[in-house]
C-alpha cells in the first residue's frame, strides 16, 4: 500500500543525502559512461552501515528497493535483482516512483509501447505486442495523439547526449516493467479463493476416477512389460481403459490422437468438423515456430474467419471483431480468444452428444479388456515368488499356498483365473 | 533503527492481511476431509531394470512423453554424457558427449525429436535426435543466464523454459536462440520448474523457500506459495493441474492448492530428517514418490499424508525421479551412477 511506499522512500532519500548518503561515481556501461551511479556492493555496504543490520538483511532490503523500482540496474534491465558485485545501478527519478499518486495510465503505457515500436521494429515482445493491440482497440479514438506524442518524445530524446538518452531509456523501461497497467480485462482483480474442503474433495474424486488407470496402484493388463517382457500392452490399440478415459473430460479426448480422430469422424457426420480443424490450427500456431506465425495467421484467417471462407467457424461478433483487429499485428496468442470460444462450443455441445452416440458406444463395445497373462492380483500385494526347488532336494510335499502353480519365472502359462 | 522497524511493521501488516484472507476459506482439516477414504495398503515396488553406463553421479532424468517413446528416457551425468535409454531393453539409444561435464538438468521434448541439458556452463544446449544422417548434434546453445542452469522443460519443439541460479526463469525461442520472456521475482536461486498440463502456466521452486506460479502468456507471477523453512529443490503439478507439490531441504513435501491459494497438506515424518531432492506423483495422483538425501525414495499416500512404502536400492543420494507418462513405471537416478526402473 501507499504507506509501505513512503517508508522505502525515506530510505531512498537518506541514500541520496549529499553528506551521509552513498558515494556515487561514473559507471561504465559497455562504451558509454553513465554518471551518478553505484554498484550493487555499494548499496549493500551502505545499508549495513547506516542501519546496523546484517548483510542478509541488507540484501533483502536492497532487493525490495529494486523490485519496487526505486533503484534500477543498468545492465540487464529486466532482471530486477540487487547483485552484491560491481553491477551498476542508479536511483530512479522521483517522477517514476511507484508510490506517486500519479497513476500509470493506459495512455502513457500506450505512448511508451508506440515509442518502442517506432524506434525499432520487432522490439516488442509477445505480451507487449498483445497489450499494444488491446490498447490500440480500446483507445483508438486518441491513437493519432499517441503516435504523435511518441514521435515527439523520440525526436526530443535524439537531441540529448547519448549517456543521458540511455539513462532515460533505462529509467523508463524499469518503470514500465514494474508498473505496466493490467491491460487484459480477463485478469481478475480480486482473487476468489475456493474453500479448502472443496479443493480436497476434488483431489479425492480425481484419484478415485483415475484409480484403475494408474498402473502403480492397480496393475495393468495384459501384464506389466517390465516384468513380463511382453510389450503387447502398447500394441493393443483400443483397450477399454483408453476409450473410457475419453469420457472423463474433453481434454482427455483431445489429448489422445485416436480420440481426436474418432471425434473428427463424428463431427464430419454432423457437418461441424471445421470447429475441430480450427482448434488444431490454433494449437499449431501457439506452439509452432516464430518465423511461421505470420504465415499461419494468414492461413487461419483465409480458411476459417474470412467472409465466405471454406470452413467458416461461428464465433460471436465481439470475439470476431477483436480477433480481426488483432490480426493486423499477429503474434502467437492472437487466436486464443477465438480458440477458447470454439473449444467451449464443442465441449458443451458436440462432446456430450458424441459420448452418447452410436459411434462411441461401438468403440466401447469393440474395446478389448486384455487377458491377463500372469497369475497375480495387485502388483504390490504380490506374494514372494520363489524359484521351484530342485527335484533332487524335494523330500516332502510343498505347501499348497497357491504360489508356484505351474508358472516359471518367465510366466508363459495361460491362466484360468478371472480378470480384474 | 526507527525507520527499519517501521518498514518491518508495514511488511508484516500486509502479510497478515493475506494470511487472514486465506484462513477464511480453511473450512476443514485434512483428517476430516479424507475421513471417508481408505488408506492405500502397503506399496511395494521392485527394481525391474538397472540402467548401467554412466561413470559418475547422475543429476537428472526425464521420461519421453510421445506415445512412440513412452519407454524412452534421457539421463544426465557429470561424466559429461547425456544418454537416451530404451528402459525396456536397457539399450542405449544415444550417448551424447557434452561440451561441459558440469550438467545439472536434462529434458525430453514432448515430440521426441529433441533433448536439452545445462548446468554450470549457464547455458541450455538443445540436441536434435532426428538429424538427417542419424548423428545427434547440438542444434542451439541458449546463453543469457548469469547463473547455473538448474532445470529446463520443453513447451514444444519451438519453445523451452529454463530456471537458473541467477534467480530468474526464462522462456526461449529455440528457432532464433533468443530470450522471449524473463520471469523475475524470486529472491534466491531457482532450483526447479514444472509446466502445467495445459502448457499455459508453469511453477518454479527456489532457495528463497517459495514456489511461484507464472502465467506464460502474460509474463507475470500469478501466485506465490510460502511455508517451507528451507530451499525448495523439487516441484511438480498434481495431475489435474490444480495443485503444486514441492519438496524441500526442510525434509518435508507440501501440497499447495491453486484455487484455495494456500498450503493444504504437508508430508512429513519425525523419522525423516534429510532433504527432499526430487518428486513425482503417480498417474492418478494418489501416490507421491519422493527422493531423499538418505539414499531412499519414500512413497506417500497423497490424500492421507502417510508413508506407505519405501524404495531402497541405491547406494547414494537419489537425485532425480520420474513416473512415465502412461504411469507404468517409475525411474530413479542416483549419485551411485545407476538408474533403476521400478513397478
Amino acid at each position: 500500500g501507499a504507506s509501505f511506499g513512503t517508508g522505502m522512500e525515506r530510505v531512498i532519500v537518506a541514500m541520496q543525502d549529499p553528506d551521509m548518503g552513498m558515494k556515487m561515481r561514473n559507471q561504465r556501461l559497455l562504451i558509454t559512461v553513465i554518471p551518478h551511479a553505484m554498484t550493487g556492493n555499494d548499496v549493500i555496504e551502505w545499508l549495513i552501515q547506516k542501519y546496523n543490520i546484517t548483510e542478509e538483511e541488507a540484501r533483502h532490503l536492497g532487493g525490495l528497493l529494486v523490485q519496487y523500482g526505486y533503484i534500477y540496474p543498468l545492465r540487464e534491465p529486466r532482471s530486477l535483482l540487487l547483485r552484491s558485485d560491481d553491477s551498476p545501478y542508479r536511483f530512479q527519478t522521483p517522477y517514476f516512483w511507484t508510490s506517486s499518486r500519479w497513476p500509470a495510465t493506459e495512455l502513457d503505457y500506450a505512448i511508451y509501447l508506440a515509442k518502442k515500436n517506432i524506434r525499432k521494429q520487432g522490439e516488442l515482445v509477445d505480451y507487449e505486442k498483445e497489450n499494444y493491440s488491446i490498447l490500440h482497440k480500446r483507445i483508438n479514438h486518441t491513437w493519432d495523439f499517441v503516435v504523435m506524442q511518441a514521435r515527439e518524445q523520440l525526436r526530443a530524446s535524439k537531441q540529448r547526449r547519448k549517456a543521458d538518452r540511455i539513462v532515460l531509456e533505462c529509467q523508463e523501461q524499469a518503470y514500465w516493467l514494474i508498473n505496466k497497467p493490467c491491460v487484459n480485462i480477463r485478469r481478475a482483480l480480486g482473487r476468489n479463493r475456493v474453500k479448502s474442503s472443496i479443493c480436497l474433495e476434488s483431489f479425492m474424486k480425481y484419484s478415485e476416477q483415475y484409480l484403475h488407470h494408474d498402473p502403480i496402484m492397480s496393475g495393468c493388463l495384459p501384464s506389466n512389460p517390465w516384468i513380463s517382457d511382453d510389450t503387447s500392452h502398447w500394441t493393443i490399440n483400443t483397450d477399454m481403459l483408453r476409450v473410457e478415459r475419453w469420457s472423463f473430460s474433453f481434454m482427455e479426448l483431445l489429448n489422445d490422437s485416436m480420440g481426436r480422430r474418432e471425434f473428427m469422424i463424428y463431427l464430419e457426420k454432423e457437418f461441424s468438423a471445421e470447429n475441430l480443424c480450427f482448434w488444431v490450427a490454433c494449437e499449431d500456431l501457439r506452439h509452432g515456430e516464430s518465423s511461421k506465425i505470420i504465415l499461419k495467421v494468414e492461413e487461419v484467417y483465409k480458411n476459417f474467419l474470412a467472409p465466405g471462407a471454406a470452413r467458416w467457424v461461428n464465433i460471436d461478433s465481439k470475439t470476431m471483431e477483436r480477433t480481426l483487429e488483432g490480426i493486423k499485428r499477429p503474434h502467437r496468442f492472437i487466436m486464443d480468444d477465438a480458440q477458447m470460444h470454439i473449444y467451449f462450443l464443442m465441449k458443451k455441445d458436440s462432446y456430450p452428444r458424441y459420448l452418447k452416440s452410436e459411434l462411441y458406444k461401438n468403440m466401447l463395445a469393440k474395446a478389448i479388456v486384455p487377458q491377463e497373462t500372469k497369475k497375480s492380483v495387485f502388483p504390490f500385494m504380490r506374494r514372494q515368488r520363489h524359484s521351484s526347488p530342485s527335484p533332487a532336494m524335494v523330500t516332502q510335499a510343498t505347501e499348497d499356498d497357491g504360489k508356484a502353480k505351474g508358472a516359471g519365472p518367465t510366466g508363459t502359462s495361460s491362466t484360468t483365473n478371472s480378470q480384474i | 533503527m526507527g525507520e527499519m522497524e517501521e518498514l518491518r511493521k508495514e511488511a508484516d501488516n500486509l502479510k497478515d492481511q493475506i494470511t487472514e484472507a486465506r484462513k477464511v476459506v480453511q473450512d476443514t482439516t485434512l483428517q476430516e476431509a479424507v475421513a471417508g477414504t481408505t488408506l492405500v495398503g502397503r506399496v511395494q515396488l521392485k527394481t525391474r531394470k538397472t540402467l548401467r553406463g554412466h561413470l559418475a553421479k547422475i543429476y537428472a532424468m526425464h521420461w519421453g512423453t510421445d506415445t512412440n517413446c513412452s519407454k524412452l528416457c534421457v539421463s544426465a551425468s557429470q561424466d559429461g554424457k547425456l544418454i537416451v535409454w530404451d528402459t525396456l531393453t536397457t539399450n542405449k539409444v544415444s550417448a551424447i558427449p557434452l561440451k561441459s561435464s558440469w550438467v545439472m538438468t536434462c529434458a525430453y521434448a514432448p515430440s521426441g525429436n529433441m533433448v536439452a541439458c545445462g548446468g554450470l556452463d549457464n547455458m541450455c544446449s538443445i540436441y536434435n535426435l532426428k538429424g538427417k544422417d542419424g548423428n545427434v548434434k547440438v542444434m542451439r546453445e541458449l546463453a543469457a543466464h548469469t547463473g547455473y542452469l538448474s532445470c529446463c522443460r520443453f513447451l514444444s519443439d519451438s519453445e523451452i523454459i529454463t530456471s537458473s541460479g541467477d534467480c530468474t526463469c526464462v522462456l526461449w525461442d529455440i528457432e532464433t536462440g533468443t530470450e522471449k520472456t524473463i520471469f523475475a521475482g524470486h529472491l534466491g536461486d531457482c532450483m526447479s520448474l514444472a509446466v502445467s498440463p495445459d502448457f499455459k502456466m508453469f511453477i518454479s521452486g527456489a532457495c528463497d523457500f517459495t514456489a511461484k506460479l507464472w502465467d506464460i502468456r502474460e509474463a507475470s507471477c500469478r501466485q506465490t506459495f510460502s511455508g517451507h523453512e528451507s530451499d525448495i529443490n523439487a516441484i511438480g503439478f498434481f495431475p489435474n493441474g490444480n495443485a503444486v507439490i514441492t519438496g524441500s531441504d526442510d525434509a518435508t513435501c507440501k501440497l499447495y492448492d491453486l484455487r484455495a491459494d494456500q498450503e493444504l497438506i504437508t508430508y512429513q515424518d519425525s523419522g525423516i530428517m534429510c532433504g527432499v531432492t526430487s518428486l513425482a506423483p503417480s498417474l492418478s495422483g494418489r501416490l507421491l514418490l519422493a527422493g531423499y538425501d538418505d539414499f531412499n525414495v519414500n512413497i506417500w499416500d497423497m490424500l492421507k499424508a502417510e508413508r506407505v512404502g519405501v524404495l531402497a536400492g541405491h547406494d547414494n543420494r537419489v537425485s532425480c525421479i520420474g513416473v512415465s507418462s502412461d504411469g507404468m513405471a517409475c525411474c530413479t537416478g542416483s549419485w551411485d551412477s545407476f538408474l533403476k526402473i521400478w513397478n
